[in-house]
This record gives C-alpha cells, sequence and structure tokens, in this order.
C-alpha cells in the first residue's frame, strides 16, 4: 500500500480536512474565476485581490475530492503574500510537479523550495488524479490573466 | 434445472482472472460496462479469420456468411426483446446514445415543432437528455421533466398536467445511479392515453431483467451491446415498424439508398435506410453470440440472482456502515435493480474508489452522465457499486473490507 500512502500523505490530509483560506472576497475589486472538472463534478471557484503586484489575499470556495481540495488549500497558502512574478513561478513549478510542464533551463525545484507543495508529489503516479491536482491552479492562472 | 451458475460465469469470464495491485480483480462496475465472455470473444474472432468480408455486396461465399451472420444477429436481438415486428424493427447504431440521437434528429426533426413537448424525467442519462435540448434549439420544442420523490421514485402524482401537449415520453427503464425500475407499462398506456408517444432507455434494465417491448407497448427502445456481454461499438435502436417507415434517414451514405442519380436519390427499405456505411459486423456478430448466451443462462435466473446480490449488499452496508454510509436509492428490493449508489460522509467519492482500487474492486465515482439527479439530491458524486451475472456474494465481502480501509483511512 506504500503507493496510496504517497498520494494520501498527512499534509493531504489535513488540508483537506482543515482547509486554509475558505470564503469568498467581495468582487470587484478582487477577481473571480470558476474552475471545473466535467468529468468528475468538481469545482472551485478563486478569488484573488492584488495590490500593488502582491497577492493581498485569496480565497477559495467549491468541492471535490481529497486531492482537488487539498491541492487548492496549499496553492492558496503557497501563493498568499507572493509577488504576481513569484506567484507565475510557484504555479510553473507546480506543473512541473505533475510533468504537465518542462522544466527548461532550471532544475526541478528541491522539496525545501516546494515547501508543503511536496506533498502533492505522490499524486503523479495516479495518473488519472492529475486533474484533479491541477483544477485550483488552472483557475488561478485563468484569474491572473483577467488581472 | 437452470443453465445458470454465476461460477460458471466466473469461470468463462477472461478478465475475471487477472490481478491488480497483486490482488484479483473484484469488477463491481458492469453498470459502466459489463465483461466479455470467451464465447463472444471467439465468435468475433471466428468470424475475422473465417468469414470476414463487407455485408449486403459481394456474390462470394465469406461475403454472403458475413452477410448472413449479421442478418442472424439481427433475428437474434429481436427475438431477445420480442420485437412484434421481427427484425426488420431492429436498427444497429453505434451504442444507446446514438440510438436517442437518432430518434431526435431523424423523427424528432420530422414530426416535432414549435410548442411540441418532450417529457423527460430528473433521473435520465445525459444521452436522453442532450439531443433533446438540441432538438429545441433547431425546432423550438419544449423540454419538460417528471421530479424525483425524496424516496427516489418518479413522482406521477402530476402527471396528467405535465402530459399536456407532450408528443413523446422518453424515459428511463432503469435508473443507472439510483437503481430505481419505472414503471414503463403504466407509462406507455398513459402516454398513449394523452396522444404521445414511449422511448425506453433499456441501457441499464436490458442485461438485468426481461425485456417485453411487445408487452410493456412502448413505441421506441434504446440500449447498447457493451452492458449486456456484448462488445462497445455497437447499439440498437428498435422502433415499431410503421414508425421506422415514417421517419427520414439519419445519416446518408451507402447502403441506406435506394437509389441514386445525378438528381437526388430514394432510401432502402428499414432497417437498411438507418445504417449509412459499412457497419460493425463483428460487433454485431458478438451481440449475437451475447444475446444467445443471456438467454442459454435466462434473464430471469439472472435477474432474481442479482436481486439477492443487491439485496445482500444492502443489508450489509446499512448493517456494517450505519450512519457513515447512505444509500442514494430506494432502500428495500422493490422495483430495484442491482446497481447501488453510495455517499460516504468525509469521504470523497474519488477518494473511495481510489482505496478500493488498492484492494483490487472497481467501482464508479462521478456524477455518472446524471447531473440534473445529481442536482435534486443536492450532491456532486456518488461512488457506485454495480453487479453482473458473473458478481458472487464475495465480491460484497472485498468491498466491505476495502470500504472499512477507506474509512479509517480518511477518519
Amino acid at each position: 500500500m506504500s503507493n496510496l500512502d504517497d498520494l494520501y500523505r498527512e499534509i493531504i490530509l489535513d488540508h483537506y480536512r482543515t482547509p486554509r483560506n475558505r470564503g469568498e472576497l467581495v468582487s470587484p475589486p478582487a477577481v473571480r474565476a470558476e474552475g471545473f472538472n466535467p468529468l468528475c463534478g468538481d469545482e472551485i471557484t478563486v478569488y484573488i485581490d492584488v495590490v500593488d503586484g502582491i497577492v493581498n489575499d485569496i480565497k477559495l470556495t467549491g468541492q471535490g475530492c481529497s486531492i482537488s481540495q487539498a491541492s487548492s488549500s496549499l496553492m492558496s497558502a503557497a501563493v498568499k503574500g507572493k509577488s504576481l512574478e513569484a506567484v507565475r513561478a510557484t504555479i510553473h513549478t507546480f506543473k512541473q510537479l505533475m510533468g504537465l510542464e518542462e522544466a527548461g533551463d532550471a532544475p526541478m525545484p528541491s522539496v525545501r523550495e516546494l515547501g508543503e507543495l511536496a506533498a502533492l508529489s505522490g499524486v503523479v503516479q495516479f495518473p488519472v488524479r492529475i486533474k484533479c491536482a491541477t483544477l485550483a491552479w488552472n483557475t488561478l492562472s485563468q484569474a491572473l490573466a483577467e488581472l | 434445472m437452470s443453465n445458470y451458475d454465476p461460477r460458471a460465469v466466473r469461470g468463462e469470464t477472461p478478465l475475471l482472472t487477472r490481478l491488480v495491485h497483486d490482488r484479483p480483480i473484484t469488477y463491481l462496475d458492469t453498470g459502466a460496462t459489463s465483461l466479455t465472455p470467451q464465447r463472444v470473444l471467439d465468435a468475433m474472432q471466428t468470424y475475422y479469420e473465417r468469414s470476414h468480408a463487407n455485408v449486403h455486396r459481394g456474390v462470394y461465399v465469406t461475403a454472403a456468411e458475413a452477410t448472413q451472420y449479421y442478418e442472424d444477429a439481427r433475428a437474434d436481438v429481436a427475438r431477445f426483446i420480442n420485437a412484434p415486428g421481427g427484425a426488420k424493427e431492429i436498427v444497429f447504431t453505434k451504442n444507446a446514445t446514438e440510438s436517442f440521437n437518432l430518434i431526435a434528429r431523424s423523427w424528432g426533426e420530422a414530426f416535432l415543432g414549435e410548442g411540441d413537448v418532450v417529457l423527460l424525467t430528473e433521473m435520465e442519462h445525459h444521452a436522453n437528455i442532450v439531443p433533446w435540448f438540441q432538438l429545441r434549439e433547431r425546432r423550438g420544442i419544449e423540454v419538460r421533466f417528471i421530479p424525483v420523490t425524496d424516496d427516489f421514485r418518479l413522482d406521477l402524482s402530476n402527471l396528467d398536467e405535465l402530459l399536456v401537449g407532450v408528443k413523446l415520453v422518453s424515459v428511463t427503464a432503469m435508473s443507472n445511479v439510483l437503481g430505481t425500475i419505472n414503471p414503463i407499462a403504466e407509462l406507455a398506456q398513459r402516454a398513449h392515453a394523452a396522444g404521445a408517444v414511449i422511448a425506453v432507455d433499456g441501457a441499464q434494465s436490458v442485461a438485468h431483467s426481461v425485456t417485453n417491448v411487445t408487452g410493456l407497448d412502448i413505441d421506441f427502445f434504446c440500449f447498447s451491446a457493451h452492458k449486456m456481454l456484448g462488445p462497445t461499438g455497437i447499439g440498437v435502436l428498435w422502433a415499431r415498424h410503421e414508425l421506422l417507415n415514417a421517419m427520414p434517414p439519419f445519416l446518408g451514405g451507402g447502403g441506406m439508398i435506394g437509389d441514386v442519380n445525378t438528381n437526388g436519390f430514394t432510401c432502402a427499405d428499414v432497417p437498411a435506410k438507418f445504417e449509412a456505411g459499412t457497419p460493425p459486423i463483428a460487433e454485431a456478430v458478438g451481440l449475437g453470440a451475447a444475446v444467445r448466451y443471456l438467454e442459454h443462462l435466462g434473464m430471469e435466473n439472472i435477474a432474481a440472482h442479482e436481486h439477492a446480490l443487491t439485496h445482500d449488499a444492502l443489508t450489509r452496508l446499512t448493517d456494517t456502515f450505519s450512519g457513515r454510509v447512505r444509500i442514494i436509492g430506494p432502500a428495500t428490493m422493490l422495483d430495484r435493480g442491482s446497481v447501488i449508489s453510495m455517499d460516504v460522509e468525509g469521504v470523497h467519492p474519488h477518494d473511495v474508489s481510489q482505496v478500493l482500487d488498492q484492494h483490487g474492486v472497481c467501482i464508479r465515482p462521478g456524477h455518472h452522465c446524471c447531473k440534473p439527479l445529481m442536482k435534486r439530491f443536492g450532491l456532486a458524486a456518488t461512488a457506485r457499486v454495480s453487479f453482473g451475472p458473473y458478481s458472487l456474494v464475495s465480491d460484497t465481502d472485498v468491498l466491505l473490507e476495502a470500504l472499512t480501509d477507506a474509512i479509517a483511512m480518511f477518519g
């Protein structure tokens, strides 16, 4: 069962049971974006408030499996207070982790750089669950595009 | 002496011998697709090795054999569902979904117009919803839904009102989510009394109970081969001969014409009129073999076995996980088929399925292509177990063990 333990790491279960940054922001001024996974019915709404190029606040609503919900919670924690440039870099790092984007010249980020996001690395062993993990991140990218 | 022994069916199902994650596979997803028996695989293999040719064209031996086998399959299907007009009422399609699209595109476009009503139910599969919304865009029809009660049955209390202006009632014989078996004969009688025709989605019911379209007095019946021990790639539309005769063709091409010249074309007779292009010949051969196998086993025997399995599983799920597992479907076996949808408190269906997979258990998480029904019950998804003629009580044993593990993992 080692694979399954790799998928459902304690950090993931913690973020699933106690999701961070749940709620809504008034939009506008916050940007709001909705993401759906039509195959499994997962849905997420991202609210992001950017002031002077910094993510001042981020809130999430929605429902889905432990992977999609934990991933969105981890994402919110990872980008809050960061510059937009740093947020875009984090999205790229996450997609590298999922095997969705090439690393380019930069090496794979270390576990230390990833922080808690490293907990999601086990997902890549379960190809059908990658879409669960990426839903929140794609929705965040959508929100950034609307800024 | 019954010909039916589920252990023997299991022994004839090669996929059930494989291991997943070093454990024997426990297949509980027959509602999505059924597993293929060796004799169905053999029939298709023999066709390809001995008789493969195009149908309705050549005069050589193998072409004649291919045509014969293809038409034999049509006769097998007609007998299996007791089609009053015989084989000429059987149209081969790609699947049940295409059968519904054929009704909407052909019959719907020819006979429905502005303000005509198509009456569906809240428990329909998207295959019996979306083609009608598409027709609404083209023809301005109205689409109406029979509601579902809190105890997972059709609410027929306002049916007379709902039937006003209705030209077609289109309803599932058995819900692929709830397991509810609908009162088709009663609906047919009431639809006809209101001047409407009735189409029935038999995708879930056809491999799990006796089908008698004559006895039910219905007008259209749609199903897929792959849910009844047959191959993927072929489905069936049955309709009364006079309806098929009056309907314009669906797809155009070879095989469906009477004559073609530079001015236009005329249609072939039914059912060829609806089968443009080279049909799925090997798949028809496989479907014929599946139908004969089901007849050999006896649909009453299969229905009784699955009834007992479902009753046992419902009882044990309720007893073992009381308070944690909510059954989304009728609690008793009255008018209920062999699919069981579960809502496991605190564990999302995808996570349930993921843990079950580690035990070799195959179930289906998701909305099951029934989003209006999911919304009706405030759910995004359920975890669905479904049985087939090869299922055994020991499958439920493994399911319960795996489910205990899933619940423990998520606390």
